[in-house]
């Protein structure tokens, strides 16, 4: 089925199954292969893209489902002509937030979704009112990335990494 | 997966039109087909995705009742409902985890009617309709045990009806590693009445709990269900907790929601 898909900026026509997961349509047709398979069932995280700024599971949804969507995968997060790291890539990084890597791509596509639903006051079920205002207290920030698991159990040097980006204090 | 065709259709007699079709499956947001695909446990010869349906959105109060478009997200419901329904808002926003809720809908997970899924416990105590592009449904008739309902072949969910609570809330014992529901008690409390709906917990699916609606109706206190009891019989039994355990948890869970009802 013909499906075009807007993938960091850049558009790709393909003819593609429509059994072909988004996850599997980028690493397998596109050779983008920021993006982990962990569990293939929406469990883990680590297959996390941005559709329309939306983060979502890309295991869990079928790549002929997006025909004309725009989709930012960990390859287009990088800032500038000069493909420099984001500030949040930066941070993770500067902290430490990770091991092997594995969920890092979902981990920063997801953290990048989370404080684009921050700037726009989106609560979550950890917000105690509704102000639009919300620090990112450690329960915040475990609540807002409950989708994303590192199985290094490198959560103190993520917190710390995406306060850091959010501009809040880098405590660990 | 097995090979499947794949539709968009722009409105809804469109995708009625497309449902015609022999063994054709609504596609909501995938979130629970998707994974039922790849376990090869579904062979739809068509998937007619509703994503594209603009009637199937919107969220609003109309009176003393909130109509939720079929095709809402957990996250749309979670953010749009604080504020009018407490209850509702706080179930939606601990549906899986946020990139679960920016795809899956209430009309995914009410038609799938699993027998741990959350939407069920608050349709059921709320008493609330189900509006599909033939009919309406009431929450009593359109439940009919695990994973089956009133819907026909190719009925699509356009809207939900809750009647609007004074007062109302959720408790959802999580099972830790899937954090669906081991029980999940909706708490819904109007002028005249209270309704009490558990999901997770039997094997028949969601249910009415009718003896602590009557004595909560009395006296909307966590103690007001003191001296009942639940019957293990028929509750379901698994890795995750007993029948007695979940018996249990029932009333456990319905004295915190009315604790905290808001
Ligand atoms: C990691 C994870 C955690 C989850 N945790 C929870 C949880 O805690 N509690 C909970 O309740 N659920 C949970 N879910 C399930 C989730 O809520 C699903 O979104 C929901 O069950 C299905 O909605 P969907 O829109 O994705 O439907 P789909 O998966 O697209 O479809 C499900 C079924 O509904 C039918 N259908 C879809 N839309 C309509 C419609 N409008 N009219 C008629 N039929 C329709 C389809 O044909 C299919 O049979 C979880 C899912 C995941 C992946
Ligand atoms: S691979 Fe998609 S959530 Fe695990
Ligand atoms: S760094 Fe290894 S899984 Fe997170």
């Amino acid at each position: 089925m013909q499906t075009t898909l807007s993938i960091n900026g850049t558009e790709h026509r393909l003819d593609l199954d429509t059994r072909v997961t988004l996850l599997d349509a980028l690493r397998d047709h596109l050779g983008l292969c920021g993006s982990k398979k962990g569990c293939d069932h929406g469990q883990c995280g680590a297959c996390t893209v941005l559709v329309g700024g939306r983060r979502i599971n890309a295991c869990l949804t079928l790549a002929v489902m997006h025909d004309g969507d725009e989709i930012t995968t960990v390859e287009g997060l990088a800032e500038g002509a000069d493909g420099g790291l984001s500030p949040l890539q930066r941070a993770f990084i500067t902290h430490d937030g990770f091991q092997c890597g594995y969920c890092t791509p979902g981990q920063l596509c997801s953290a990048t979704g989370m404080l684009g639903e921050l700037a726009e006051g989106w609560p979550s079920h950890a917000s105690a009112d509704l102000d639009g205002n919300y620090e990112l207290s450690q329960e915040e920030l475990s609540e807002r990335m409950s989708g994303n698991i590192c199985r290094c159990s490198c959560y103190p040097g993520i917190n710390a990494a995406i306060r850091d980006a959010a501009g809040a204090e880098g405590r660990k | 997966m097995y090979a499947f065709e794949f539709e968009r259709p722009g409105s809804l007699d469109a995708a009625v039109k497309a449902l015609q079709e022999e063994d054709a499956q609504a596609l909501g947001g995938g979130q629970t087909l998707i994974p039922t695909l790849k376990q090869r446990l579904a062979m739809p010869s068509k998937l007619v995705s509703l994503k594209g349906i603009a009637e199937l959105q919107g969220i609003a109060q109309e009176g003393d009742v909130l109509k939720v478009g079929g095709g809402s997200t957990h996250g749309a419901v979670a953010r749009e409902t604080k504020g009018i329904f407490a209850g509702l808002s706080l179930m939606a926003s601990k549906i899986g985890d946020p990139a679960v809720r920016n795809r899956g809908t209430m009309g995914g997970s009410l038609a799938n009617n699993d027998p741990a899924a959350c939407y069920p416990a608050a349709l059921m105590a709320t008493r609330g309709t189900v509006v599909t592009n033939t009919r309406e449904i009431a929450a009593e008739e359109y439940f009919q045990g695990l994973f089956t309902t009133a819907l026909e072949e190719g009925e699509i969910i356009t809207s939900i009806r809750f009647p609007l609570p004074e007062k109302s809330n959720y408790q959802k014992f999580e099972q830790p590693a899937s954090r669906f529901p081991l029980v999940g008690v909706f708490v819904a409390k109007y002028g005249d009445r209270v309704g009490v709906g558990v999901t997770g917990a039997s094997e028949d699916g969601v249910f009415a709990w009718k003896e602590a609606e009557e004595a909560l109706a009395g006296n909307f206190a966590p103690e007001a269900v003191d001296d009942l009891w639940v019957s293990a019989e028929g509750m379901m039994s698994d890795l995750h907790g007993t029948a007695e355990y979940r018996a249990h948890l029932v009333k456990v869970m319905t004295k915190r929601a009315v604790a905290a009802a808001e």
